[in-house]
């Protein structure tokens, strides 16, 4: 059956707006009206098989779409910012999980006559649909911290990972030849265990590049899907979305200085992507929330360093108070966003705009890297890695060539932390034994509490 | 031209426009981006529907049904949540006291 032309003309618009989408979401000031328009043209795109197609089951799929609907708002409207990363890899991994449903349904349609390139991307939507929801169910209980979110490894992982990829390969090989439901089946089955043991391994600051990247799979899934079913819509959106997703791992990555590669199988390798997370007990020099607030107070330029600690410990608002309080004194405050801040790049931005920060004291890292040496006090509020100097330093960091903040030519730094727990890479960072250090221990949130007061007591 | 090479055609083109449109995109609005891209692959509810619509027997139509909640949550969650978060960056009459205090530090 051919398409009729009139629904040609609406994916084609449809497909316009994504790529409009895209663009307007690349930029502050258009972000907002972009994301609308892209779900504006979901919307329009898929009412249109009501119209042009004989559908029969009408009644459930609209049921179907009542309770999709009901359950995305519901998740969508409670999840804490704090939680956005692992809920965007949940709402991804089930646009996958549906994705690897759909062709398993189409496989059952296509018969002998169809091509073997058909039958390929079949089982390649099958299979990769598969992966992207395992992986990202796995993201999700590493990022809500319901399993560990360490590097699992077991004895043999890389040999059953590899059997695995070969046995998909020779059943997409089967499909091609000869298509069968159960062997769909199958494949399903053994894109569950890929995506399982792919994330596994990863640990749980990488956890972020890989939703990027199981996002990037579920779009190319998409894509394979819609040459399937014979559906441009679906195979420019699936496109659009596999490019610029696997574009954005890359830079995710490369702010972090590492490679996809390294990220993934970095933990096959033996050297593990954490360090040894040993607490050292060489002296530090820590003081109370009076003595800060008074280098605070007194200083004239401050720069904040916020990390995910600050979000955990769900302190972003208390920190804006100081920030307000410190501006009345006539203080001059910037926030140094590094580009992993939180758990995924822009993730920090995030949190502090829900806290109402202005959007103009948050800078980038590179604009504000040369205003550290004429800065006073440099108050670093849960971060940690991002400001360590072995990242320029010491050749076998693990977060060596990372780009970072350099905190450390300031005069003086204020770390708030609530132990001497390494950060996320497991390495100690020698910016805390410095003497113009000081150490503020404590829960994020009752320390800013206490420092805010003892600075309007001032 | 036949048919395969018209769709690849699509397809390559479709991979430099995705990456183009992206390439100048701040690290600020990376969390975003990525919700939204990710709500834009829940288009495949457009597929999970003509599939389901031609479901012949109880079984593919239960697997039908699951891939149009599956695909349905996906895309408006995905819309839904990037909103909420771009929401926070556009909010541009900003409340007395952080007014006040962003006037005093600059």
């Amino acid at each position: 059956m051919t398409t009729p032309v009139w629904v040609q003309l609406v994916y084609l618009l449809c497909a316009v707006c994504f790529i409009l989408a895209l663009k307007g979401l690349s930029g502050p000031r258009t972000a907002r009206s972009g994301n609308l328009i892209g779900a504006a043209a979901a919307v329009v795109g898929c009412t249109v098989p009501f119209f042009y197609l004989d559908l029969d089951h009408v009644a459930l799929i609209l049921g179907a779409i009542a309770i999709g609907t009901a359950g995305g708002l519901v998740g969508a409207r409670r999840v804490q910012m704090t939680q956005m990363p692992q809920m965007v890899a949940l709402f991804n991994g089930v646009g996958g999980g549906a994705a690897a449903l759909v062709a398993l349904l189409e496989l059952q349609h296509l018969g002998d006559d169809a091509g073997w390139f058909e039958l390929a991307a079949t089982a390649f939507t099958i299979v990769v649909g598969s992966i992207s929801f395992s992986g990202s169910v796995i993201t999700f209980l590493k990022l809500q911290e319901l399993m560990t979110s360490r590097p699992v490894i077991f004895p043999g992982l890389p040999v059953v990972f590899g059997g695995a990829l070969l046995a998909a390969v020779a059943l997409s090989v089967v499909t091609v030849t000869a298509p069968a439901v159960g062997v769909g089946v199958i494949l399903t089955l053994l894109g569950l265990l890929i995506g399982v043991l792919l994330v596994l391994p990863v640990g749980g600051a990488d956890v972020p590049i890989v939703i990027s990247l199981l996002n990037a799979f579920t779009g190319l899934t998409v894509a394979a899907g819609g040459y399937v079913l014979g559906n441009t819509l679906l195979l420019v959106a699936g496109t659009l979305v596999g490019a610029s997703g696997t574009f954005l791992t890359k830079l995710m990555a490369a702010a972090m200085g590492r490679s996809v590669a390294n990220i993934l199988f970095g933990a096959l390798k033996g050297g593990s992507t954490l360090g040894a997370g040993e607490i050292s007990d060489r002296p530090v020099k820590s003081a109370g929330a009076e003595d800060v607030a008074i280098l605070l107070g007194y200083a004239s330029k401050v720069i904040i360093v916020p990390g995910y600690g600050l979000a955990v410990a769900q302190a972003q608002h208390t920190l804006r108070e100081l920030v307000d309080v410190l501006g009345e004194r006539g203080i001059h405050v910037d926030y140094a966003i590094h580009p992993v801040a939180g758990r995924m790049p822009g993730h920090m931005n995030v949190l502090l705009a829900e806290a109402q920060v202005p959007y103009e004291q948050l800078k980038e890292m590179d604009d504000i890297n040369g205003e550290f040496k004429q800065t006073d006090v440099v108050l670093v509020v849960g971060a940690n890695d991002v400001v360590n100097p072995a990242a320029k330093t010491t050749p076998g960091a693990p977060i060596y060539g990372m780009p970072i903040l350099n905190a450390d030519e300031a005069q003086q730094v204020i770390f708030m932390k609530r132990s001497m727990r390494p950060g996320f890479a497991g390495i100690e960072n020698e910016l805390l034994f410095d003497p113009r250090t000081t150490l503020l221990f404590g829960d994020a949130k009752d320390s800013l509490g206490k420092l805010l007061s003892a600075v309007k007591s001032l | 031209m036949s048919e395969p090479i018209v769709w690849l055609t699509v397809f390559v083109l479709s991979v430099f426009v995705g990456i183009e449109v992206i390439s100048k995109v701040s690290s600020t609005l990376h969390t975003p981006l990525m919700s939204g891209a990710n709500a834009i692959h829940g288009i495949i509810l457009l597929g999970a529907i003509i599939v389901t619509g031609a479901a012949d027997s109880t079984l593919p139509l239960v697997v039908g049904l699951v891939a149009v909640v599956l695909a349905t949550v996906n895309m408006v969650g995905g819309f839904v949540v990037t909103d909420r978060m771009l929401q926070m960056f556009t909010r541009k009459k900003k409340p007395v006291a952080a007014a006040s205090g962003e006037g005093a530090g600059q």
